[in-house]
């Protein structure tokens, strides 16, 4: 008996429970750990083998038949066809079977502390806990996402149990990291043997790791994705800026420095997500590898342009549960699609000439690896590539090929021994070696028992065994039949040459009955042992092979055809273009045409559209190849423009964590696939002026958008357009209704209308301070990025839209303003506006207010319709807004309702919101009016577009028609028939025995100014625990109240 | 001492915002009989009548035709050629003069009661008609309304009122008319729409399991107040279910709320079990059940057409086509429109519905005869015709889009009531200061 057989009976007497003949190897071979004492006498063993007639594929490139691979304790000491074996080598004959390099899991947190989940009582609203910065002792940063100091190596510890998941699929390498907040510090590369800590470490100072999510941090900023951002980038100068100045010590920007020049890996989600870690990239310089939610086949070409590498997740989703067609409602179209589509995404990548690593980390379950690693391959994942990603390329990501990855002579002895092709449904993997330590996942040289049996012995008449599954994990099952057939499944253990089973019939007899036999002879193969009857009865039993078992319907065996899929769509969702429009020249023919120029409203007139621009407005035109629309009986307006809106942003509109937040910018945060840009097409609207929220005095910077649906948020942001800033007033900067404080100290700066006053005399003074401070020559005052942005204004290069509703406050701003220096250029909601009109007037700042609403708060008591109306009489450039996805669509009638309230003539009410708006925002050389040489954002209406019955037949933006109600009348259809053949799919898929998953569809969050997202952004997880806090800290006050 | 400052500040608060203005008061009752002539009538039914008269005395309407009225005695004679004269729009499930401020003044919100079984309590006594809200709603054409309450799982009954009353006794036009129900919902989507983290060792129950447990509650709830309306006299009295008896003998209706077309499914069979005269309130898909909801007669308020669909892959109008889909299926509907001081807008949620397929008349209708039908006023309002209360309003255009709206004069039953309101004041006032002429 060989040595290694040796070794495996010591285990199997070690171990109690032995399912499946994992075998530990605990032992030490040559340790060399010098610094350690050692109890007893020292135990190194030369560690020396020689693995022979295998087929070795040692890398992707290069597969060596019946070759030799040599191992010296932890080192490949040769590998190739005709090695000598030297003397003093454990031979293990590799005969019909192959060896590839051990596998790399690119990103793991195995080793990691669990962290701590973030408490709830800080969040939430009534009694918010002010978290303003760091808690944590010592001389770090001042805010706890940003922990760059944070070291893998000086909390990893190997854990036994965990890294016996990851050695069953193949690996012995994986990248192990601090799961946690913005900066994440640095992660490890180990090996995964069952050592010692000091013997496994491969790379101490891998990677510096990077995210959106600010993770267990107390501190409440930042409490938006937005905030997450502007953080980062304020870190990155912030760190520039520690190089160069001597007054602060402080850990955390330090060590922020420090890791610069190591690979830099930054956790993102979507393709939107990692185009806004690649902005960051680019600002500053940097190169990431992005670790991915696996959806970059949805936009793959802005994937390959970023440059970057990945690590992709291979963690497909399971099919829905369908069966009910009320409850397949709830599944979005693009889970069903990505459903599909997912298993394609290394396959793109890899057709794209991405580079990229493949990781099982977001597995729900391990086993799933390989079942989803063959799905990817029979969606278009080549062999070679899927062993590159899961070797050689995260070898080299991580700094370890020089030890790793490859089976070459001088690399570290972490291999795999297998039955096969590794990437073939039927492969099993027998023996993992980390490090030249043998880890046994399957035993190999062992009679497979997989089979029919027949049973035979006294209470066994009828009966047969199966077993199948595979020979690491037997399924096994008993069938009786005649009078008393039935069939149930059991349980079998095997250790070595013993088998154990037990199952129960359930009825005849009721209980558990226990078979322990032997293999007693191997080919055929025959069981023989003693059975013990619930009764306690014993008998003989002998089970003789009958034949070969039907394969067990087990999904991971069957990996999800590739039979023909759905095409990508853009947007990745409900609407979405299979092509992106593009623009025509149009003529619409005899319509009436609200100019808003002083032609005023032209009846029987032609607008014809060239280049995305207005070509001409007139009668009778004419144009070669353009094409021709009837407008006969319609009417033709400019797009709408709507001043105040917060669709398109994702992860909160509100950092309103701090009541300064003008570093913060809506533009960090488009969200070019949210549904209501297509809705509000539909509608009529063509730009949107994106805001950030009203929960702080000075909120974040706001981004106007164009409405074209289906291209990505760079693509859709108005170009060359100014640059404008939310600020707000009154009781959302005050906290006011957001429930009673727990404790008057702790709340957020300011609580009432005088103490917002000396927050902006407050920020402005200091920007002027710092604007002179950094004008200095040779000034080494830090660069501030939330100052920047007050300076911007003050320089007249970066405009106010200011959330505003009593007079007193407003008046209140304008004298700042005035003594401050700086100019308001827009106040939005303002809804007493008719109070003090004759003073906006005097400062030339417009109005951007609701058509009529009221009521809804305090500071709204006197909110008026005809505020619209005195405004625009008294000379304001005045317009109406929405601040909401729904009245979005419809801001021509509330345009009209300027007609109900006022008697304002159509003419002028169309213009609050086109032309008026675009005013606003600085816009109107390009957009709000039909006027050759403008933007061709043209609105064909059903009726007058003031009117409640006018329905936006066509709507083009530069041009192109993003919408157009009888396109959309076939996308309907095209939309159903696809949901209903993917649905069969599906069925099938779970018929043929996939797990699925109840369809849980999370609705779109729709923003108005008032949305704090704070806590379900930072632990998305935590919704529903956060939703019950909030209502209990409701009842809790409420009841208070009573 | 903070206490008596707190109160005072709140005595102060209501002094300037609960109380409608001191110079709009209740009209007289009806004199002298009223004729207008020359109007396009618009009888709420579907019916329009060109050039046509409508006359009413002492409250009644007491003719409606074409052509020229007939001679009345003493009568007061209102010229209306080209305008056109509607029933009053009636606003159902409302919370109109029962929240005056929603966010920020608790003292003025009164719709919501703590509990979840409240059928006991009234709304009616709760409605303030010195509102500020209510002239501004009025002033559009909407003349009658449903003070509803809300919250818990059987909110509390309603009445019907009219909008121009000294106090909430004038107001009553038909007392407790019906109970409301929050059906349990099950619905993804909703508080509990991501899945909660499992705690190790507890089951976890589906959302469907614990809507189910619910729906069990209140089964078990409705069989005992059931039994309890057989009995003469009870030996206890129990004011819930004293409340519920008329929800077994035919006088109250239960409004159930439910948008899921299941949980649509599943009140209608509930409601029939119990032999239950049902409403249902919402009805979101309400279109996916119209054969379930015709067959029962039971009808749906829409709650409002200006909304977004739920789901991205709807149909962007969807909301918007709701009414056309039940109006092809065969389904009795009105509409609400949300809220109290938004109500001003329910002649436009109409409105809304006649681009994606319903015509004006029945648009019209849906605020008025199926909104009368659905409350069960339809003998005394909703349209008009002979014998029916005076409640309507002359506008110059078109009431159903805002820029055809202007009511000039408004009638409950039959009496003139004044059309001011606080925005009109404040519009003055402020047009004043800057010397415009409007």
């Amino acid at each position: 008996m060989s040595l290694i057989n040796k070794f495996r009976i010591k285990s199997i007497h070690m171990k109690k429970t032995i399912l499946f003949c994992f075998l530990f190897f605990a032992l030490k071979i040559c340790d060399a750990q010098e610094t350690f004492p050692v109890n007893g006498a020292w135990d190194i063993r030369p560690g020396q083998y020689a693995f022979t007639n295998g087929t070795i594929v040692s890398s992707a490139d290069q597969t060596i038949n019946g070759g030799t691979l040599l191992v010296k304790d932890r080192i490949i000491e040769a590998v190739g066809k005709d090695i000598p074996i030297p003397k003093g080598y454990t031979v293990v004959n590799l005969q019909g079977k192959f060896i590839y390099p051990g596998l790399i899991d690119a990103y793991s947190t195995y080793g990691m502390p669990e962290q701590p989940r973030q408490a709830f009582g800080a969040g939430g609203f009534g009694g918010r806990t002010i978290v303003p910065v760091s808690t944590k002792p010592g001389a770090y940063g001042w805010n706890e996402s940003i922990k760059p100091e944070m070291n893998a190596k000086t909390v990893f510890h190997g854990d036994a149990v965990k890294s016996e998941d990851l050695k069953k699929n193949g690996f012995s390498t994986v990248q192990s990291l601090i799961h946690d907040g913005i900066a994440r510090g640095t992660s490890v590369v180990v090996s995964l043997g069952d050592e010692r800590d000091n013997l496994v470490m491969l790379n101490d100072q891998a990677a510096a790791h990077y995210s959106f999510n600010k993770g267990t941090a107390a501190t409440n900023y930042p409490s938006s994705l937005m905030g997450s951002i502007a953080l980062l980038r304020q870190t990155y100068y912030d760190a520039q800026w520690y190089k160069t100045q001597k007054g602060e010590y402080n850990i955390s920007l330090d060590e922020f420095n420090r890791t610069q020049n190591l690979p830099q890996i930054f956790e993102v989600t979507d393709p939107q997500s990692i185009l806004r870690a690649d902005k960051i990239a680019k600002e500053f310089g940097r190169h990431y590898i992005y670790k991915t939610d696996g959806q970059e086949y949805q936009r793959i070409a802005a994937i390959k342009a970023t440059g970057s590498e990945f690590i992709i997740p291979i963690n497909f989703p399971e099919p829905y549960d369908v069966e009910d067609p009320m409850d397949a409602r709830s599944i979005k179209y693009e889970q069903l699609k990505n459903w599909e589509l997912a298993p394609t995404n290394p396959g793109a990548l890899e057709k794209a000439g991405v580079k990229f690593a493949i990781t099982s980390f977001g597995l729900t379950n391990a086993r799933d690896f390989w079942t989803n690693i063959r799905s990817a391959i029979t969606s278009g994942l080549s062999e070679k590539q899927a062993l590159n990603s899961l070797t050689t390329i995260p070898a080299e990501m991580l700094g370890v090929a020089d030890k790793v990855g490859t089976l070459t002579k001088g690399k570290l002895a972490s291999f795999i021994i297998t039955s096969g092709d590794l990437f073939k449904p039927d492969n099993i993997i027998y023996e993992n070696w980390t490090e030249g330590r043998q880890y046994v996942v399957s035993k190999m040289n062992v009679a497979d028992l997989r089979g029919n049996y027949l049973i035979n012995g006294t209470g066994f008449a009828n009966t047969s065994l199966i077993i199948n599954g595979t020979p690491g994990a037997y399924e096994v099952s008993i069938k009786r039949s005649g009078v008393d057939s039935t069939r149930t499944r059991g349980t079998i253990t095997r250790a070595g040459d013993r088998v154990s089973i037990y199952f129960d019939y359930k009825k005849n007899p009721e209980g558990i009955i226990r078979l322990s036999g032997y293999i007693a002879s191997v080919s055929p193969v025959t069981l023989k042992g003693d059975a013990v009857f619930p009764d306690g009865s014993l008998s003989k039993w002998t089970a003789t092979f009958t034949g070969a078992a039907p394969p067990s319907r087990s999904p991971q065996d069957s990996p999800k055809p590739n039979a023909s899929v759905g095409p990508v769509i853009y947007p990745f969702t409900a609407f979405g273009n299979t092509e992106i429009p593009k623009s025509e020249t149009v003529l619409l023919k005899n319509g009436t045409v609200w100019t808003n120029e002083k032609d005023g409203i032209l009846k029987n007139t032609d607008v014809l559209i060239e280049n995305g621009k207005i070509k001409a407005v007139g009668k009778n035109l004419s144009s070669a190849g353009a094409k021709v629309i009837d407008a006969t009986g319609k009417h033709i307006s400019a797009g709408i423009v709507d001043e105040h809106s917060h669709i398109a942003a994702t992860g909160g509109i509100n950092e309103g964590t701090q009541s300064v937040t003008s570093e913060v910018r809506i533009a960090d945060v488009i969200d070019a696939e949210d549904i209501n840009l297509y809705r509000q097409l539909a509608g009529g609207v063509t730009t949107s002026h994106i805001l950030h929220g009203s929960a702080n005095a000075i909120g974040g910077q706001t981004q106007l958008i164009k409405h074209r649906w289906g291209m990505l948020p760079e693509e859709i942001k108005f170009a060359g357009s100014d640059g404008f800033i939310k600020f707000a007033l009154g009781e959302n900067v005050k906290g006011s209704n957001n429930g009673a404080p727990a404790n008057n100290a702790a709340l957020r700066f300011p609580q009432t209308r005088m103490g917002v006053e000396e927050v902006y005399i407050d920020a402005f003074t200091r920007a002027k301070e710092y604007k002179a401070a950094r004008a200095v020559k040779g000034s080494t005052t830090r660069r501030d990025l939330e100052l920047d942005a007050l300076v911007e204004i003050l320089d007249n290069k970066r405009f106010i839209t200011c959330h505003s509703y009593v007079q007193s406050e407003i008046n209140m701003l304008m004298h700042v303003a005035d003594s401050m220096g700086f100019r308001i250029n827009t106040f939005t909601h303002i809804l007493e506006g008719y109070k003090v009109a004759d003073k906006m007037k005097a400062h030339n700042i417009a109005g951007s207010t609701f058509s009529d609403w009221w009521a809804y708060k305090s500071e709204v008591a006197e909110a008026i319709p005809y505020n619209g109306k005195l405004m625009h009489e008294v000379g304001l450039v005045t317009g109406f807004n929405s601040d909401d996805a729904e009245m979005a669509r419809r801001l021509n009638q509330e345009a009209g309702k300027a007609v109900t309230y006022g008697h304002m003539s159509e003419e002028d009410a169309l213009k609050l919101v086109t032309l008026n708006p675009a005013k606003m925002m600085h816009v109107d050389n390009r957009i709000g009016s039909i006027k050759p040489g403008k933007d061709a954002d043209i609105v064909l209406w059903s009726a007058d577009p003031l009117s409640v019955y006018a329905v936006a037949e066509k709507t083009f933006v530069d041009g192109v028609l993003y919408w157009d109600i009888e396109k959309d009348a076939e996308k309907q259809k095209a939309l159903a028939a696809d949901e209903g053949r993917i649905i069969q799919k599906m069925l099938e898929a779970k018929s043929k025995g996939a797990a699925t998953q109840r369809p849980t569809a999370t609705r779109r969050r729709l923003y108005e100014c008032e949305s704090v997202e704070e806590d379900n952004f930072v632990v998305a997880d935590d919704y529903t625990e956060m939703e019950r806090a909030k209502e209990a800290a409701r009842q809790a006050r409420d009841r208070n109240e009573q | 001492m903070k206490k008596t400052i707190l109160s005072l500040g709140g005595l102060l608060l209501g002094i300037s915002f609960s109380y409608g203005q001191a110079n709009i008061s209740p009209a007289k009752p009806q004199a002298k009989p009223v004729v207008i002539t020359g109007a396009t009538i618009h009888v709420g039914n579907g019916q329009v009548i060109n050039n046509g008269y409508i006359t009413f005395v002492k409250g009644k309407i007491t003719g409606v035709g074409e052509g020229a009225a007939p001679n009345v005695a003493d009568a007061d004679v209102i010229d209306a050629t080209g305008k056109q004269v509607y029933p009053g729009f009636i606003a159902p499930m409302t919370t109109l003069g029962l929240v005056e401020v929603e966010e920020g003044a608790r003292g003025t919100v009164d719709d919501t009661e703590t509990g979840d079984l409240n059928p006991h309590v009234r709304s009616l006594v709760a409605y303030n008609t010195d509102s500020k809200v209510i002239p501004t709603v009025r002033s559009n054409g909407i003349l009658l309304a449903q003070p509803t309450p809300n919250g818990g799982v059987i909110s509390g009954e309603s009445s019907v009122v009219q909008l121009d009353a000294w106090n909430w006794e004038d107001a009553a036009y038909k007392k407790d008319i019906a109970i409301h129900l929050n059906w349990p919902t099950a619905a993804v989507g909703g508080r509990e729409r991501r899945g909660a983290v499992p705690v190790p060792g507890v089951v976890q129950e589906t959302p469907a399991q614990r809507a189910q447990k619910k729906v069990d509650e209140i089964t078990s709830l409705f069989e005992q107040a059931k039994s309890y309306a057989e009995i003469t006299k009870p030996s206890v009295t129990n004011i819930r279910f004293e409340a519920m008896k008329g929800l077994f003998n035919g006088t109250k209706k239960l409004f159930i709320i439910a948008d899921n077309a299941k949980e649509i499914g599943q009140a209608v069979t509930f409601s029939k079990r119990f032999g239950i005269s049902a409403v249902i309130v919402g009805g979101k898909e309400s279109y996916l059940v119209t054969d379930l909801l015709r067959e029962n007669n039971v009808p749906v308020i829409i709650r409002e057409t200006q909304a977004l669909p739920d789901r991205d892959e709807d149909d962007v109008y969807l909301p918007y086509k709701l009414p056309k889909l039940l109006q092809d299926g065969g389904v009795l509907y009105g509409l609400t429109g949300t809220g109290f001081w938004r109500q001003r807008n329910l002649p436009f949620e109409a409105g809304q519905a006649v681009g994606y397929g319903l015509t004006k008349e029945q648009a019209l209708s849906m605020i008025t005869m199926n909104n009368a039908k659905i409350l069960g006023i339809d003998k005394t309002t909703g349209t008009l015709e002979t014998g029916k209360d005076a409640n309507l309003f002359i506008s110059k255009g078109d009431a159903l889009d805002m820029i055809g709206l202007d009511v000039e004069t408004a009638f409950i039953q039959g009496r003139n009531i004044n059309l001011d309101n606080l925005h009109k004041q404040l519009y003055k006032k402020f047009s004043d200061k800057y010397g415009l002429k409007l």
